[in-house]
């Protein structure tokens, strides 16, 4: 009996020790810039300035362009997925969804660097400043590396998150409900707006939100992507910078003591946001889906 | 109530054809959805393919990289490097994942259960850089070298919730009647679990492992400052070791031509392992659930 109570106290110690190792190694940065760390955008290694509202806007835009994109198309997927597609169809489908969202992050960014961001400098981006171009977002030079770039190279990474999870909660509303539905005379698409979507909401949201931790913490792919400059700008073509992306490029090179604590701290946001975003889309997901733990 | 009738009416005024071609036009929509989802990501996964295998050779596997500049060379010390790594990571992470996973299943409902069982889930989230700083400020600043070591441990803590909750669910659906055939020789209840339920509960729980090792595969940003890299072919894992993601990495953002071409050809040997170990653990051992969300 030892060894399983010993094993599971080893992995919750392991699991405080995180937190503890990354408020410790953020310490120096902590006391040094308190809650100036958060909101002023300074990041400048030379003259030990370290404020993070740059990276933090990067990586909220970012993510929130994919949360945008792959909700949408997830959504409107997984619903043809659990009630439209012939099963024949539904399961091959839903597999091959599935088993992308396994594919590495590393093999997407080479993906995304080397045809994503080409197509979207030559065709996407140019479209859209043409038609749009009096919009802020879509005015200013295109360099094909940037916000509008990584936010849809991540909406194609997470797309199969928010497609898988929610067919689950989807397929969980009772078939009775359904047929409640359909037999008022509601055709299929009727039956899911109005029963089946609003049943299986709190559910859908709870996928996209995991969806969108996974899109704030990823790296690689947007380090690849996004261009990887520091600064605040309207414009969705320009380089920005991502929490994750920063510590990846600059972590190996932190000369300085405050540097490195800084560096650390951005692990510590991003650690901090990912167990609140977890947490919530857990509670939403699991109201729905109680038997087949969503993982 | 009042509104709903009203809406209700307002439905049916709608003649029947109508709703059926906007149904139709609806479902049409959403299998459209689906479609572009399918298509995009299958053209990318085979596209990385066929560019990958078309630049993979024999000198890819077994040589190791050669300076900047020539060409040629291979990844051989990366291949190897990340058959160390993940199998140390492994190795650590089975039986403490394993363990963890038969408490919950035993004591499911506890304090320490619950908080356990929410961690897991909660760390299964957490981004993976997060979890390399925390292999850092652990096993790399305190002996001020990059070391293979660490990297597994980050990764070990990578696999860890997959494991738990894999095994969890294995042990729980053993049939009872098998639990109670250990009971009825008078095993105690460790004992059942470990001689009885184990065993049966093995397919399942090798499952989850394959996963953890499919999670792990690929796997890139807590290398940066764990593994690190190296040109050599270093076996020891005290040391900084070469990974084949890391390369991919790395060959990717170089200027170089060759080396953009290497870099897609370990994108494809990714691709296909992690390919081939979820496949694997889909059907060779039919789990009981095998959801890798």
């Amino acid at each position: 009996m030892a060894s399983v109570r010993g094993a599971t106290l080893l992995f919750a110690l392991v699991v405080i020790g995180l937190f503890v190792e990354l408020v410790r190694g953020s310490w120096s940065s902590l006391t040094a810039f308190g809650l100036k760390f958060l909101v002023t955008s300074q990041w400048n290694p030379v003259t030990n300035q370290f404020g993070a509202l740059p990276l933090i806007y990067g990586t909220v835009v970012s993510s929130g362009i994919a949360i945008l994109l792959a909700g949408f198309v997830g959504v409107f997927a997984a619903a043809y997925l659990a009630d439209f597609a012939p099963r024949r169809l539904a399961q091959p489908l839903s597999f091959a969804i599935e088993l992308l969202a396994a594919v590495p992050s590393v093999v997407y960014g080479l993906w995304g660097l080397f045809i994503l961001a080409p197509i979207m400098r030559a065709y996407i981006d140019p479209f859209l400043q043409a038609r749009f171009g009096w919009l802020p977002i879509f005015s200013g030079t295109i360099y094909g590396t940037g916000l509008l770039t990584a936010g849809v190279l991540l909406a194609l990474m997470i797309v199969p998150t928010v497609t898988a999870i929610s067919r689950d909660v989807i397929l969980a509303v009772g078939k009775d409900q359904r047929e409640a539905s359909l037999a008022l005379g509601a055709t299929r698409w009727e039956t899911m707006r109005r029963v089946v979507l609003p049943a299986a909401r709190s559910g859908i949201v709870g996928a996209c939100i995991l969806a969108l931790g996974r899109a704030l913490g990823e790296t690689i792919a947007t380090t690849m992507v996004i261009g990887n400059r520091p600064a605040i700008e309207a414009s969705l073509f320009a380089p920005s910078y991502t929490l994750s992306s920063v510590i990846a490029n600059e972590f190996t090179e932190a000369t300085s003591d405050l540097y490195l604590s800084s560096l650390v701290e951005l692990g510590l946001v991003l650690f901090g946001v990912s167990i609140v975003v977890n947490a919530v889309a857990r509670t939403l997901i699991w109201s729905m889906v109680r038997d087949k733990k969503a993982r | 109530m009042a509104t709903e009738a009203a809406s209700l009416r307002a439905k049916h005024a709608t003649p029947i054809a109508e709703r059926r071609i906007r149904s139709l036009l609806g479902e049409i929509f959403a299998g459209t959805c689906a479609g572009v989802a399918a298509i995009l990501l299958l053209t990318i996964f085979v596209y990385v393919l066929r560019e990958g295998v078309g630049a993979l050779n024999l000198d890819f596997v077994t040589q190791l990289p050669r300076p900047v500049g020539i060409t040629g060379g291979g990844v051989a010390n990366g291949i190897l490097g990340s058959l160390i790594i993940i199998g140390i990571a492994v190795i650590i992470a089975t039986p403490v994942g394993v363990l963890t996973g038969i408490y919950l299943a035993l004591f499911g409902s506890g304090t320490l259960a619950e908080s356990v069982r929410f961690m897991a889930d909660v760390l299964s989230g957490v981004p993976s850089i997060a979890i390399g700083l925390f292999a850092y400020t652990l096993l790399v600043a305190p002996f001020h070298h990059f070391s293979g070591l660490s990297a597994s441990f980050a990764f070990a803590i990578l696999m860890l919730p997959l494991i738990i909750r894999t095994s969890e669910e294995a042990v729980r659906t053993v049939p009872r009647r098998t639990r109670e055939g250990g009971f009825a020789l008078g095993l105690s209840k460790y004992a059942t679990t470990m001689q009885v339920v184990l065993p049966a509960a093995r397919p399942a729980i090798l499952t989850g492992i394959l996963l953890g090792i499919a999670r792990v595969t690929g796997e890139t940003a807590p290398l940066l400052f764990t593994a690190f890299g190296s040109q050599f072919m270093e076996l020891n894992p005290t040391n900084p070791m070469a990974e084949l993601a890391l390369q991919v990495f790395t060959y990717a953002i170089s200027p170089y031509q060759d080396w953009h071409r290497q870099a897609w050809a370990g994108a494809a040997l990714l691709i296909l392992a992690v390919f081939v170990l979820n496949v694997a653990a889909r059907f060779l051992l039919k789990p009981p659930s095998t959801k890798r969300i």
